[in-house]
């Protein structure tokens, strides 16, 4: 009974794949901005991810992951043909899409691809999107093929310099919202560092700015609180209350260091986990 | 223990074989093991088989607690397992877990004077020593199971005792019934809430297995309100959807430093350990937070399971902070006094003011306000009094805050035309379930608020009768 991969892409060797999995109840009704939770075996722990695309017609949603653990690791020693034990979903309130006007949409790192099923709705909601992407470096980036087949205007930052801006996201942000007239929203979709960035930089023009949380999760359904995180001096639950919220609101330093609960623990998994695979290997 | 010298005719009720104090507190198997069949005999014989049982009507099921007993007495396990069957569909989890002080043994005439039938106890006996004849007949009062009207479906939302309870009724009578649940084991809180070493997951499983048995379909990982609506639910044809959802959704103090590293809600901390089975990291990768000194927040039957918990996952002291004293506490009498055995410190007349941490946000003390007991309040407890600029700080690397939920609301916001009452929670009729919505029923801790097992199984067994004489 378990939900079978249907394609896996690895983007990135190593650190970032794609992966197409069969989960037609979820597929069904997934929006842009959604999640699901998902656990590879029996033993594993529940992750949530964020669904980068879905096909409707074929029953089919799309994840984008980095590599950073123990669960993500494993969901790479899978290949296509294998199979998930629990796809759970889609979880969370969708990004709020409206015909406004223009969107920009930032993108960093997997959040590249979260972003891309958002900038897809905007468009598709009749909106003038500028996408900003941003990686370390030329081979780091995600998605720009996909993004440019829908969207025209979209603005590339490398740290090195590689391909386009050289420097940050925020820099290619800061001089579009000097030069441009109006701009109805900005979404930014990313590590944190990364969104909280955004958000001083938006902060003075006082344009909208919405970000998406990553903060960890236990059931992803409402009950349990981990996902807890202050915004607007109040205590919500990221899993039904975003995860997307006003980013000029979050306790952008709270989240940080909620993200590193288990660090220890984390390590122990993954070490396991690597010495397991070199026996095996 | 009550007195029960002075009275020489009638005997002490049959003690309940425990594990050790000091060995549990160490492992996750249960603490209590079990009547042996002469030790249930002779509690049997302790039941007067009263003229006029006033037990019964304590019990949320009406379970025929006289009969039941004379059954066991007369040797004749199958008759009392049949008796008790006929009104509770999950004896062996209701004879562990329900507060029977408050139920059924709270309205027992013997309890009176002297110490009351356990009721409970022998309940549990008779469960579990009964291998049921059949899987069907184990869960329902009818003893088959063959699903002979495939036309008729009904959709039951959350998979906690209440649903279980709609399940096996219907099912019994011959109605397909589809559970859909959330998360990706079914069972509610009797899987994710209540610890293996008060309800252990085997006991559990039997009683799903006799549900699946009987035709009953569970459908994990799908969110109602989410993966499916209700109105895709009669979109599919089902004639009936039962929302039992549960409550869920847990409460904070609001007190500063509530979000720093080391403070969890009851939920999470029991989730983990429990569904997630982080008493077995790193064989399974579901990790619960390591701590030395906690705290646990609360005095109810889930704080001092967190507070159970956190012993046996290695806490070097446990303590329960509650503002009002030990007689008001919440928990079954029963529950607190294994926590103590077992070296759980209880700090009472204590009211959480707020959390510290160290310069890593991780927790490291907390401030209490010191309380006096004060007049009765609503509840019939005495309310707790702030004793001004009395407090005082101890330390502790984790606390866990158990002090209640609130409905959840993935469902709720995705059925608009519910009707919900002024705290939030599903409006039912109480005499059938049935919400605003034609055809959809509601209850268990979605309509009442966080309750008992039993009370939801009572309302799960209301509304399967009326979905019963709808359909047939
Ligand atoms: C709504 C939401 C959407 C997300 N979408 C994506 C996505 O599309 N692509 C992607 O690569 N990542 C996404 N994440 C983050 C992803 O869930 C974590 O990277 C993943 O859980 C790491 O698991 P691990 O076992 O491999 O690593 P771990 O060793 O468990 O942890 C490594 C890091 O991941 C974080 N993490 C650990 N457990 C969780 C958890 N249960 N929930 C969230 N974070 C956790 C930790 O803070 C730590 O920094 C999303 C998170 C959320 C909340
Ligand atoms: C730690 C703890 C200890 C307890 N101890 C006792 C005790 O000793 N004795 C006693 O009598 N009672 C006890 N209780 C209370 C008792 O467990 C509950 O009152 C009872 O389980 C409520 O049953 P329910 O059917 O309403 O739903 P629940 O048991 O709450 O189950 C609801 C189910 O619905 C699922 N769900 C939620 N939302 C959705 C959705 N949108 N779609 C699909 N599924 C969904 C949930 O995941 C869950 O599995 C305890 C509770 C806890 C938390
Ligand atoms: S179901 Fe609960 S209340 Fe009823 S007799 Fe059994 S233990 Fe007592
Ligand atoms: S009230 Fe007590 S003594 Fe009387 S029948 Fe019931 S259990 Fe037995
Ligand atoms: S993940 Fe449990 S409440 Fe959000």
């Amino acid at each position: 009974m378990g939900y079978r991969i249907v394609s896996k892409e690895e983007l990135i060797p190593g650190q970032t794949t794609m992966m197409v999995i069969e989960a037609p109840q979820v597929a069904k009704k997934a929006k842009p901005g959604n999640f699901v939770m998902l656990r590879t075996t029996e033993h594993g722990e529940r992750i949530p991810l964020t669904i980068a695309d879905c096909d409707k017609d074929k029953g089919t949603i799309t994840i984008v992951y980095l590599v950073v653990g123990k669960t993500t690791a494993e969901m790479n020693s899978l290949e296509q043909g294998g199979e998930f034990m629990d796809v759970c979903g889609p979880l969370g309130r969708p990004t709020h899409i409206e015909k406004s006007g223009t969107v920009v949409c930032v993108g960093g790192g997997t959040g590249i691809a979260a972003m891309h099923h958002i900038a897809k709705g905007h468009v598709e909601a009749g909106n003038r999107v500028i996408a900003i992407v941003g990686a370390r470096s030329k081979n780091l980036l995600l998605f720009c093929s996909e993004l440019s087949s829908f969207c025209p205007e979209l603005r590339i930052a490398t740290d090195d310099g590689s391909e386009g801006h050289k420097g940050f996201v925020t820099e290619v942000l800061k001089d579009i919202l000097d030069t441009e007239d109006e701009i109805a929203e900005v979404v930014a979709i990313g590590p944190v560092p990364m969104m909280e960035a955004v958000c001083r930089v938006t902060l003075p023009y006082n344009v909208k700015t919405t970000v998406s949380l990553n903060s960890i999760m236990v059931d992803g359904i409402g009950m349990c609180g981990a996902c807890r995180c202050t915004v607007d001096g109040k205590t919500l639950f990221a899993c039904v209350d975003g995860p997307e919220f006003d980013g000029h609101k979050v306790d952008f330093a709270e989240l940080k260091t909620r993200l590193w609960q288990f660090r220890e623990q984390e390590q122990e998994s993954m070490e396991r986990f690597s010495k397991e695979c070199q026996c095996n290997g | 223990m009550a007195d029960v010298k002075k009275t020489k005719k009638v005997r002490g009720r049959v003690a309940m074989p425990h594990q050790n104090a000091a060995a549990r507190a160490a492992n996750f198997g249960e603490v209590a093991l079990g009547y042996s069949l002469e030790q249930a005999i002779l509690e049997a014989e302790r039941c007067l088989q009263c003229k006029k049982p006033t037990c019964q009507a304590g019990c949320p099921v009406e379970i025929d607690i006289k009969g039941f007993i004379a059954a066991l007495c007369d040797d004749d396990l199958g008759g009392a397992y049949d008796i008790i069957r006929k009104t509770n569909s999950l004896p062996a989890v209701c004879g562990r877990v329900c507060p029977q002080e408050n139920q059924c043994e709270g309205a027992c005439i013997l309890g009176k004077k002297h110490e009351p039938v356990a009721i409970g106890r022998l309940e549990r006996y008779v469960a579990d020593t009964y291998a049921a004849q059949s899987a069907c007949e184990s869960v329902t009062d009818l003893s088959t199971c063959a699903l002979e009207r495939e036309d008729l479906k009904v959709a039951c939302i959350g998979s906690g005792p209440s649903s279980l309870t709609v399940a096996g009724y219907l099912a019994g009578r011959g109605i397909k019934v589809d559970v859909y649940e959330a998360l990706h084991e079914p069972g509610g809180v009797l899987i994710y809430g209540i610890p293996e070493f008060r309800l252990p997951k085997a006991v559990v499983s039997r009683e799903l297995d006799g549900l699946k048995a009987l035709g009953v379909t569970f459908h994990c990982n799908w969110v109602g309100g989410k993966t499916i609506t209700v109105a895709d639910l009669f979109d599919q044809g089902y004639n009936a959807v039962f929302i039992g959802v549960g409550a869920g959704l847990p409460r904070f103090l609001g007190v500063p430093g509530e979000n720093l590293v080391g403070v969890f809600s009851a939920n999470e901390y029991l989730t983990r350990v429990n569904l997630g089975r982080a008493y077995d990291f790193p064989y399974y990768d579901t990790p619960a937070y390591r701590a030395r000194r906690v705290a646990v927040i609360g005095a109810g039957n889930v704080a001092m399971d967190a507070a159970r918990t956190a012993l046996r996952m290695g806490a070097k002291e446990v303590s329960i902070v509650y503002r009002r004293s030990e007689d008001e506490m919440p928990a079954r009498r029963e529950e607190i006094e294994h926590a103590i055995e077992e070296g759980v410190k209880i700090r009472c007349l204590c009211g959480p003011l707020s959390f510290h941490g160290d310069n890593q946000g991780r927790l490291k003390a907390l401030t209490v306000q010191k309380m006096t007991l004060g007049e009765p309040d609503d509840s019939g407890r005495c309310s707790p009094v702030c004793l001004d600029g009395e407090t005082e700080q101890f330390s502790c690397d984790m606390a866990v805050v158990a002090v209640g939920t609130r409905p959840n609301p993935i469902l709720l916001e995705a059925t608009p035309d519910l009707g919900l009452n002024k705290w939030g929670y599903v409006q039912a009729d109480p005499e059938t379930g049935e919400t605003s919505i034609p055809n959809v029923f509601a209850g268990g801790d979605i309509v009442t608020g966080a309750a008992t097992v039993i009370s939801a199984m009572g309302a799960g067994r209301r509304a399967a009768r009326e979905i019963a004489r709808r359909l047939l």
